[in-house]
């Protein structure tokens, strides 16, 4: 043992909702001028014990000890005297507010802002300076990039005078490049001899950044190890409790004629933002098409265009039909009515109705379907029935059709949403994200039955950010970048590294000068959308 | 139209404005903050009520104003209960509590005083007197602008300044103060405000206390400024419309002075020309009656469309899991 | 998950805030100097214990049968309908020219007629908020309350200058055809024998009412439309992907909250009053908004909560009139019920749940 203190010890923290046991019994250390790396599955409890380490939640049991002193943590506002920041997945920044009111925010220096502003606006540029976290002070959040925001995330935490930097899964929203910064201004900030700690589900991550590294299962702490000394494989392991195939079993496939043609596929949302721009690409029956991207890039309104969510121009035919993309006939039902099933990224926003039993929600989309009527009402009696059947085939558990789609977990619920559109033999399955959030037993009987559907002569559009996924399914890849496709590749031809490149936009390999190239594309993108907010 | 006429119905659109900018004003506290208030009716009607009963009771239009602003203040509090500490329905909340005013004012007048559910009417230091601002009576004779000081501008009792002034505070507070920075922060995004260490609960109590203060002076002046002692449901509406105008100023206090002058004025119309012919066509009072509210429909179908509420308006606040 | 069982969420959470409600309202009584058992004795008498008092407090029920189906109707899509005041006064217009100006046979047929009517007029009243909602976004809530002052205005200048005959001072239509005299329960069930119901406006009408909760049940939970409007109650973005249209589902929502609405009118004008007046509606648009909370947006809720709250307004009114309690009570009251069972919900909810996890906890050891 080192003499310094642990900047962070926990000692025998547990946290229960209700029956859920999200922490059981858990303990760390963490060496200050370290990155210590919290690796584990959605739903592990990793969020839960930083939550508790902010303030957020009351631990029912354990202790916390800050560089080696005993500290409770009631509220955020202890949390933050502790000298802990934290950057959560999912920002709180207030959108309208500009990057200094956004830092100032609950750190005030007096009742008047004008002091603090200014204030501010120098220690700003002095952290600029010294961690390379540079962004204007002046501009709304809402006009900024992810990956700036996220900057600005750590700018707080930072003012504040934080000493242990939390980041909850901060690269899912970031592009390789934007990354790679994050880690750097990371290396910077441990070099300053500041802890990091970092939560994570991507074992790339914790081998690239960390000094040490947890791995969370089912609540609790299996193992604390020096990365130095283990391997993915291990991580993986300890991650799932059982040895892990990160290879999906399939045969070549065997395209056959072309079922979805889509030609300059163009959609701009609500904001006025051209989401789509010119999207084209040919689906055959018995084949996976593996949409890859960073999040935000147009993956997600190119799914809901084609599943009748949105509307859109340009030119889509089904089976050499063409198809409405605005107006009458554009909606879900008459895309399911045409035969293209949609599995949606969302499930619970969108795929299922949480408040509906499970038999409810295996009509859902189909319930003006001729079958499912019984004069003028629907024929609730079969459809219960066939519920039941459909649950049974896909493992569904429990298999109960009364109980509400909310008391199911996330993978079973999914199951729920496959079941529905699969069993309806659609020509064309739109998916998205079909393993998030999901538990490792159910990803592989999804994926099943994802290849057995396409060996089935199904055409599949499979959209995922995860590029592990993209690769274990897909028969021919295409990488959206800002609305468009940057190419297409045979997963068999190409790597993580080249995928990476198309992901943020850059088509042609620029070998040394890979950064600066990125770093131009999105500039451009981000100056795309600007504009608006005048 | 004259002069004259054109003066006086200004002078009633300045004393109608102000119930209306009171608790427009208060209604943009709370819902900055987050807290949706359509219940700015029954804190006006209840403060109108206390505000007239307790200045009959004493003689003194202060201890009035106290206790209306007292009253008005604790069904502030109680919406307060329901929507921010109970994260209940603050619609429902709003509409629960204009029904207990309405109920209890007139419960409560009829046990203490037995007029069938209003006030003795007040007289002298009951009401609120108008205050001549310097040099009126002196300025009165030039031209022009002398009757319009006399008349518009002075001669006003002190709630209407009070109301005019709290629009360039409410402007300052909202936007030069660290309050106003949190307060407009937990309205847009609470999870900022919480993980920033600061209590969204707490700014937002303090938002409807604010909320039912203003509310306490407008009813004060409904009851013992503009009219002579409370009335059953006395407020006819106002506290809607008020809700209203805050919708079409965007939330915003200097338009929210707009949109309140440009309804008092409405209703200053309205009162003056009831039985009016205009060029041989009769206007029926019932149109007058209700032009204001269906101007604010034509209002709300028109721009509203583009008016952006406070992002974390109606949602009680619950920390992520 | 297991915190209560759903028949507790759905029984004892009104129960409960009906009791606090009902408490507070004894301190009410208490406060100003009266008695709240000879209060509440003095309501059962006024309201229960004789068939005329059943008359009247079915007569209340059917009104809030209406208005809380409305209400429940319109919440079931997530729509808070405050214009329910509004939808059954312009409702009442509809029951007036069709009574004065159709020659009616039969009041079977006229009240076949004027249910029609009423439902129409209402729902029409409910359109143009609808339509605001679903297209230009604008809150439903605020053009609901301003829609009930438009209807006010729209009745007053109605009857004053065009359906009051001439030489009558009150602004009221004239009185309605006998043969659209529709039969109150005195005409159907009292014999020489046994004169039940005397002198009692409650009529036909409380079995139409009956029947709209039948007819609102299968809607809601048999027909596709139900549950497309259920749907869109619980998540659009959901709704959007299943390819139901939430413009269409919201206007539609409306029209049969603005309908049922409107069928008030049918008790009120043709089944009591027989002749169109002022201000008919007596706030039971907004009683519906209690009705329909406490109901649990149930038909069957919603039944029993209207015969609750006819018994208050019958019991209220017999306040009024033998004691210095004035009719605004029962404002008191509805105000609380509301509150308690639609806003404090919580604050009655999460005791219940504790109790229901601690027996829940014993029975396991």
């Amino acid at each position: 043992m080192t003499d310094t203190a642990p900047a962070i010890e926990l000692k025998g923290i547990s946290k229960a909702f209700g029956p859920v046991q999200a922490n059981k019994d858990i303990s760390i250390r963490v060496m200050p001028g370290t990155i210590h790396g919290i690796i584990g599955e959605n739903g592990a409890g990793k969020s839960t014990l930083m939550s508790i380490l902010y303030g957020f939640y009351k631990a029912d049991a354990g202790e916390i000890f800050v560089a080696g002193k005993k500290t409770e943590i009631p509220d955020s506002q202890a949390a933050i005297a502790a000298g802990i920041g934290m950057v959560f997945q999912h920002f709180k920044l207030v959108q309208n507010f500009t990057v200094l009111e956004n830092v100032i925010l609950g750190a005030e220096d007096g009742r008047l802002l004008r002091p603090s502003l200014a204030k501010a606006r120098g220690v700003l540029k002095q952290l600029a300076e010294e961690y390379g976290l540079s962004v204007d002070p002046d501009a709304p959040v809402e006009t900024l990039s992810v990956g700036h925001q996220q900057r600005v995330e750590i700018l707080k935490a930072l003012y504040r005078q934080a000493d242990i930097l939390i980041l909850d899964e901060p690269t899912g929203v970031l592009t390789p490049a934007e990354a790679d910064h994050l880690f750097r201004i990371l290396d910077n900030l441990r070099a300053e001899g500041k802890t990091i700690i970092l939560i994570t589900h991507k074992l790339r991550e914790i081998m690239e950044i960390t000094d040490t590294v947890s791995v969370m299962r089912r609540g609790q702490m299996t193992a604390t190890v020096k990365t130095a000394e283990t391997d993915p494989q291990q991580l993986a392991e300890l991650m799932v409790g059982r040895k892990v195939l990160l290879q999906v079993d399939k045969a070549p496939a065997q395209p056959g004629a072309t079922v979805l043609e889509v030609e300059n596929l163009r959609h701009v949302d609500a904001d006025g933002v051209e989401r789509l721009r010119g999207i084209s690409f040919d689906l055959r029956a018995g084949e996976i098409l593996g949409v890859a991207g960073v999040a935000g890039n147009g993956q997600s309104e190119l799914l809901e265009v084609l599943g009748g969510y949105r509307e859109a121009t340009g030119n889509v035919r089904l089976n050499g039909t063409p198809l409405p993309l605005s107006g009458p006939g554009s909606d879900g039902r008459a895309r399911r009515v045409a035969g293209i099933g949609h599995v949606p990224e969302d499930r619970q926003r969108e795929g299922l109705i949480m408040a509906y039993t499970a038999w409810e929600n295996s009509v859902f989309g189909y319930h003006r379907d001729p079958g499912n009527q019984s004069g003028a009402l629907m024929n609730n009696a079969a459809i219960k029935s066939e519920a039941a059947g459909k649950m049974e085939r896909f493992d569904v558990r429990p298999p109960n059709p009364n109980l509400k789609a909310a008391n199911f977990s996330g993978g079973n619920q999914q199951k729920i949403v496959l079941a529905r559109e699969i069993e309806r033999n659609p020509d064309v399955l739109l998916i998205g994200q079909p393993t998030r959030g999901v538990d490792i037993g159910a990803i592989e009987f999804i994926h099943q039955e994802i290849i057995r559907l396409r060996d089935a002569g199904k055409a599949i559009l499979l959209v995922s950010v995860e590029l592990d996924e993209i690769f274990a399914l897909s028969d021919r890849i295409a990488v959206m970048f800002d609305g468009r496709i940057m190419g297409e590749r045979d997963p068999s031809q190409t790597d993580q590294r080249e995928l990476g490149l198309l992901m943020a936009g850059v088509t042609e390999d620029p070998g040394e000068n890979a950064i600066a190239a990125i770093d131009a594309r999105l500039e451009e993108k981000e100056n795309r959308k600007q504009p608006r907010h005048g | 139209m004259d002069f004259a006429t054109l003066l006086q119905v200004l002078d009633s659109t300045v004393r109608l404005a102000t119930p209306l900018l009171l608790a427009c004003l208060a209604g943009l506290f709370s819902e900055r903050s987050g807290v949706i208030d359509i219940g700015l009716e029954g804190k006006m009607l209840i403060a109108a009520f206390f505000s007239a009963a307790i200045a009959a009771l004493t003689g003194s239009v202060w201890m009035g104003l106290g206790a209306g602003i007292v009253s008005s203040v604790l069904l502030s509090g109680l919406h307060g209960l329901a929507s921010i500490t109970f994260r209940g329905n603050q619609l429902i909340s709003g509409v629960a509590l204009n029904f207990l005013a309405a109920g209890l004012t007139v419960l409560i007048a009829q046990d203490w005083f037995s007029q069938g559910g209003r006030t003795p009417s007040l007289m002298g230091a009951g009401r609120w007197e108008a205050i001549t601002l310097p040099f009126a009576e002196t300025l009165r004779a030039v031209p022009v602008l002398g009757p319009i000081y006399y008349e518009l501008i002075s001669g006003h009792s002190i709630l209407v300044y009070v109301a005019l002034l709290c629009v360039p505070a409410t402007w300052w507070v909202l936007f030069r103060t660290r309050f106003g920075l949190r307060l407009r922060a937990v309205g847009e995004a609470p999870e900022a405000v919480d993980t920033a260490g600061v209590s969204v609960v707490g700014l937002r109590y303090a938002a409807i206390v604010i909320c039912g203060l203003l509310c306490g002076l407008a009813g004060s002046y409904l009851a013992t400024g503009l009219q002579a002692g409370f009335v059953k449901d006395m407020t006819a509406g106002r506290g809607y419309i008020a809700l209203a105008a805050l919708i079409f100023a965007k939330w915003r206090p200097w338009y929210a002075l707009m949109a309140c002058l440009l309804f008092g004025l409405l209703q200053a119309v309205a009162l003056r020309y009831q039985n009016i012919d205009f060029g041989g066509i009769t206007i029926p009072v019932q149109v007058m009656d209700a032009l204001p509210y269906i101007l604010t429909v034509v209002i709300l179908a028109g721009f509203v469309g583009r008016a952006i509420p406070p992002r974390a308006g109606g949602e009680p606040y619950v920390k992520e899991r | 998950m297991d915190k209560m069982p759903a028949w507790a969420d759905a029984v004892l959470v009104p129960l409960f805030s009906l009791l606090l409600a009902a408490l507070l309202s004894a301190l009410v009584i208490l406060a100003i100097g009266e008695s709240p058992v000879e209060a509440f004795k003095l309501m059962v008498d006024g309201a229960l214990m004789r068939s005329s008092g059943w008359g009247y407090t079915l007569y209340y029920a059917t009104n809030f049968i209406f208005t809380g189906l409305a209400v429940s109707v319109a919440f079931h899509a997530k729509l808070f309908n405050i214009g329910g005041e509004g939808q059954a006064t312009v409702g009442g217009l509809g029951v007036a020219l069709i009574c004065l100006y159709i020659p009616w046979p039969h009041w079977s047929l006229a009240l076949v007629g004027a249910a029609l009517g009423a439902a129409a007029f209402g729902a029409l009243w409910a359109l143009i908020p609808a339509y605001l909602q679903a297209r230009r976004g604008s809150h439903i809530v605020i053009t609901t309350i301003m829609f009930n002052f438009i209807a006010a205005a729209l009745l007053n200048y109605v009857l004053v200058n065009l359906l009051k005959p001439a030489g009558q001072m009150d602004p009221a239509s004239p009185v309605f055809p006998a043969a659209t005299h529709l039969p109150t329960f005195q005409d159907m069930f009292a014999t020489e024998a046994m004169p039940l119901f005397r002198g009692a406006p409650g009529n036909v009408t409380f079995f139409v009412a009956i029947a709209a909760c039948l007819a609102v049940w299968v809607l809601i939970w048999r027909t596709r439309l139900g549950y497309e409007i259920r749907a869109l109650g619980h998540s659009e973005s959901a709704a959007r992907y299943a390819g139901i249209s939430p413009v269409k589902i919201v206007v539609v929502a409306m029209l049969i909250s603005g309908g049922l609405a409107g069928l008030m009118a049918v008790n009120t004008a043709m089944g009591e009053a027989e002749r169109l007046v002022m201000n008919a509606t007596e706030g039971a648009g907004f009683i519906g908004i209690a009705v329909a909370l406490m109901g649990r947006n149930h038909p069957i809720g919603v039944f029993l909560a209207a015969i609750l709250f006819g018994f208050l307004y019958q019991g209220g009114a017999e306040l009024a009139l033998w004691t210095n309690i004035p009719r605004e009570l029962i404002v008191v009251i509805q105000a609380l019920v509301i509150l308690f069972t639609g806003a404090l919900d919580n604050m009655v909810r999460m005791p219940l749940e504790r109790l229901f996890l601690a027996f829940g906890r014993k029975e396991r050891a």
